[in-house]
């Protein structure tokens, strides 16, 4: 197969199958569908990285994803003057207390040399630590969800330009990972696994339930944007001209321009992503990589250290993975943790790396294109072709109602098959990896 | 003196018993969890969903009978549904051995490959089984509702406190034990048991001693599928039936199978009570039971409740980091990792 045809031939079939999605549906959906394919393609390309690069399972995309939103609240929401006056200072002061514990109980624990004191100091110093800081904590964040409850409850944030988050949001995934790498790498390699899956729960149940943070399941909506408001847009001469000269509404142009500038942002996040990636892998540093990767064990004897590099790369992928978290909530203009679904679009990434070729950028950047467009398209698509199967049996038929009632279970089983499909019999993807020097 | 057995009576009633039973469940699907762990080497992603797959052909199969009326009460028809169910679910796994992970067995694949494949079949599972009986709550449990109840108790102890025992609940413990000495029996006095047990220990060896790896795996398999099935219907009968439960119990599980020691069969029962006892005694609320003993004077003003109910799973969670800080290989492991 040549180049042009493994390569790029996939790409514009993708770009065909959104102009068609704008002719046929509408241009509104199609613009959705590929900002949510651009976001995707980050996340695909931090598990490629983790995966792809070193072989680390991460099932915990979601939780990474929702930390990268977090930041996007932390930093661009206006700060809440009120309920930083009522509970501000406690809610630092537990912050400082537990950091104060953590560091106090890494120096003590340098300092006693047997292993028993060791661990019976270390679990005084952490449960004297944790109910000093929650005897502040919890009156505190109190106070905080007492201020204004309907529309503010929680402290806010820094109010500092949007993008800025995504580069925090970035910072704070690969803070959660550097963690969980230095407990699970270096194990088994179903720890890393299991743990990510368990932390991704919990980060995701904190941002739920920890109102004062972020509002917990009462989200915090309207969040500021890096892209004009569409009404403020009608306002623009630059604009009504664009409205005249083209056979669009002007309500619908405006989102659509909208929608435009955020592809265009995404892009260029992308792109620098992905010239990073493709830079690294083609130094010395991503042979290397790619040594410790296929035998540990020899790239251990010739002087690696494979469980830095591991906890290294892990922290990268993640990074990029909150880059992408960050991008999608300001995309959505709101904060929902309760719409990270733990598992289900964790395992969606993984189908994307996987189908698009695993330790190939440009593969995984595919197969996000093409798995997120066929996820949003089976819905509609999947339920008329069952309604048109089943219309002999009749519009009472139980059979039928089940079918299209549970019609949308079908997309896990068809996501899933394919993984295994793809796993079996192409299991180095669309774009497989190139063998490199 | 009364006050005290009120106290131990209501934490009896609210900590105790569910703790048991939902260890009961736990420590079942933690063994299910540890022997593909033992034989197969890697830890099965899809075993919550085959805990739910069990537990749906069961609820079929109780729905068939209870239309026949076919009942023991006042035991649950579900109990009768068991064999059928097992024998389903064991074939649809074993189906789905030859299938899928067979072909990266005879390559020696990483284990990496088979925890994704795992996912795969798991969220495959998860499609169908929501596909078939859809998302929602379904309710199976029949018989009496309870062994004894709080009012009963009441009476007969003359105490301010009563402690209700729910069938669901005895029968949870009974099963559990019965499985697990039938599973200790079988590991430890049969020959295919300590054949299984060569295997696990020394794969290269075991096959050299002429041991059928194929015929262990199978057996690895069925048990598996079998404890998983008696671990979700009971689960089902105990509290209600949700597909996406089976979900959430995987990290539990799996901190279960670990904190004992993957591929331990004893550490995965100790770390499902372990993991069960841990959840329900730091979430639930001290203050009634502080009331019984406490001086009035002495009550705290809160619900006296160390962490929120929410943060359930996190407890688990706690409890798999600090095995991996401190004992990776578990509580009873002599291999290394």
């Amino acid at each position: 197969m040549t180049g042009f045809k493994r390569n790029v031939l996939p790409f514009l079939v993708f770009f065909v199958l959104i102009v068609l999605t704008g002719t046929l549906q509408s241009w509104s959906l199609a613009f959705s569908i590929l900002n949510l394919c651009l976001v995707s393609a980050v996340m695909a390309l931090g598990v490629n990285i983790q995966w792809g690069y070193a072989g680390l399972v991460n099932f915990g995309v979601m939780g990474f994803t929702a930390l990268g939103g977090l930041a996007v609240v932390l930093i661009a929401a206006d700060p809440v003057a009120a309920a930083w006056q009522a509970g501000g200072p406690g809610v630092l002061l537990a912050l400082l207390v537990i950091l104060a514990t953590v560091v106090i109980t890494l120096a003590v624990r340098r300092l006693i040399r047997h292993a028993a004191l060791r661990m019976i100091a270390t679990a005084v110093l952490v449960i004297a630590g944790l109910v000093t800081a929650s005897m502040v904590f919890g009156p505190s964040t109190e106070a905080i969800e007492g201020v204004n409850p309907s529309l503010a409850g929680y402290l806010g944030g820094l109010g500092l330009p949007v993008l800025l988050s995504w580069v925090v949001g970035g910072l704070f995934a690969a803070g959660a990972a550097f963690v969980i790498g230095k407990i699970a790498l270096g194990l088994r390699a179903d720890y890393l696994a299991i743990a990510t899956l368990g932390v991704s729960e919990i980060i995701i149940a904190v941002l739920m339930n920890e109102d004062w943070l972020a509002r917990g399941v009462k989200n915090v909506v309207g969040l500021p944007r890096p892209v004009p408001y569409e009404v403020a847009l009608r306002e623009e001469p630059w604009f009504r001209s664009l409205v005249d000269a083209l056979p669009l509404g002007s309500v619908e142009l405006s989102s659509l321009v909208v929608k435009g500038a955020y592809i265009g942002l995404f892009v260029v996040v992308l792109a620098i992503l992905l010239w990073l990636a493709e830079t690294a892998l083609r130094a010395p540093w991503g042979r290397m990589m790619r040594a410790v990767r296929d035998n540990e064990a020899a790239a251990n004897a010739m002087g690696k250290d494979v469980k830095r590099l591991h906890l290294l790369v892990f922290v990268l992928g993640s990074a990029v993975i909150g880059i992408a978290g960050a991008m999608m909530t300001t995309l959505d203009g709101q904060f929902t943790p309760s719409s990270y679904q733990p598992l289900r679009f964790t395992f969606l990434i993984w189908v994307m790396v996987i189908v698009g070729g695993s330790g190939n950028n440009w593969g995984s950047t595919l197969g996000a294109f093409i798995v997120w467009f066929t996820w949003v398209e089976a819905e509609p698509v999947g339920r008329m072709v069952i309604d048109h199967a089943t219309a002999w049996l009749g519009d009472d038929s139980s059979v039928r109602n089940h079918l299209l009632a549970n019609a949308a279970q079908m997309r896990l089983v068809v996501m899933g098959a394919v993984l295994l499909l793809v796993l079996r019999f192409s299991p180095r993807g669309l774009i497989p990896e190139t063998d490199r020097r | 003196m009364e006050g005290l057995l009120n106290a131990i009576v209501l934490i009896t009633n609210f900590a105790v018993v569910p703790g048991l039973a939902y260890g009961s469940q736990l420590a079942l699907g933690a063994l299910g969890v540890t022997l593909t762990f033992a034989v197969l080497r890697f830890s099965n992603f899809a075993h919550g969903e085959t805990m739910s797959f069990g537990a749906m052909v069961a609820i079929f199969v109780t729905w068939g009978l209870q239309a026949y009326g076919v009942s023991i009460d006042p035991l649950p028809t579900a109990l009768l549904a068991l064999p059928a169910a097992i024998i389903v679910t064991v074939l649809f796994v074993l189906g789905t051995d030859r299938l899928i992970y067979r072909f990266y067995r005879d390559k020696r694949s990483d284990q990496v490959v088979f925890i994704i494949v795992s996912i795969g079949v798991m969220f495959v599972m998860a499609g169908l089984i929501r596909f078939i009986i859809g998302p929602n709550d379904q309710i199976f449990t029949d018989g009496a509702r309870f062994l004894i109840s709080a009012r009963d108790f009441r009476d007969m102890t003359g105490l301010d406190e009563g402690l209700a025992i729910k069938t669901t609940q005895v029968i949870t413990l009974a099963t559990a034990a019965v499985c697990v000495l039938l599973l200790f029996w079988f590991l430890q006095k049969t020959r295919t048991g300590k054949s299984m047990r060569a295997y696990a220990d020394n794969e290269d060896l075991a096959t050299l001693s002429g041991i059928d790896a194929g015929r262990v795996v199978v057996i690895a398999w069925a048990l598996s599928a079998a404890l998983a099935t008696i671990a979700g219907t009971l689960y089902g009968l105990d509290k209600s039936y949700k597909p996406f439960v089976f979900q959430e119990l995987l990290l539990p599980i799996f901190a279960a199978a670990i904190v004992g020691g993957l591929g331990s069969p004893i550490g995965a029962i100790v770390g499902g009570y372990l993991i069960a006892f841990a959840e329900v005694f730091l979430t639930y609320a001290y203050k009634r039971f502080l009331g019984h003993i406490l001086p009035d004077s002495w009550m705290p003003d809160g619900l006296a409740q160390l962490l929120a109910t929410e943060y359930k799973f996190a407890v688990a969670f706690v409890i798999l980091v600090i095995t991996l800080l401190i004992r990776p290989t578990g509580l009873f492991n002599r291999r290394s990792t």
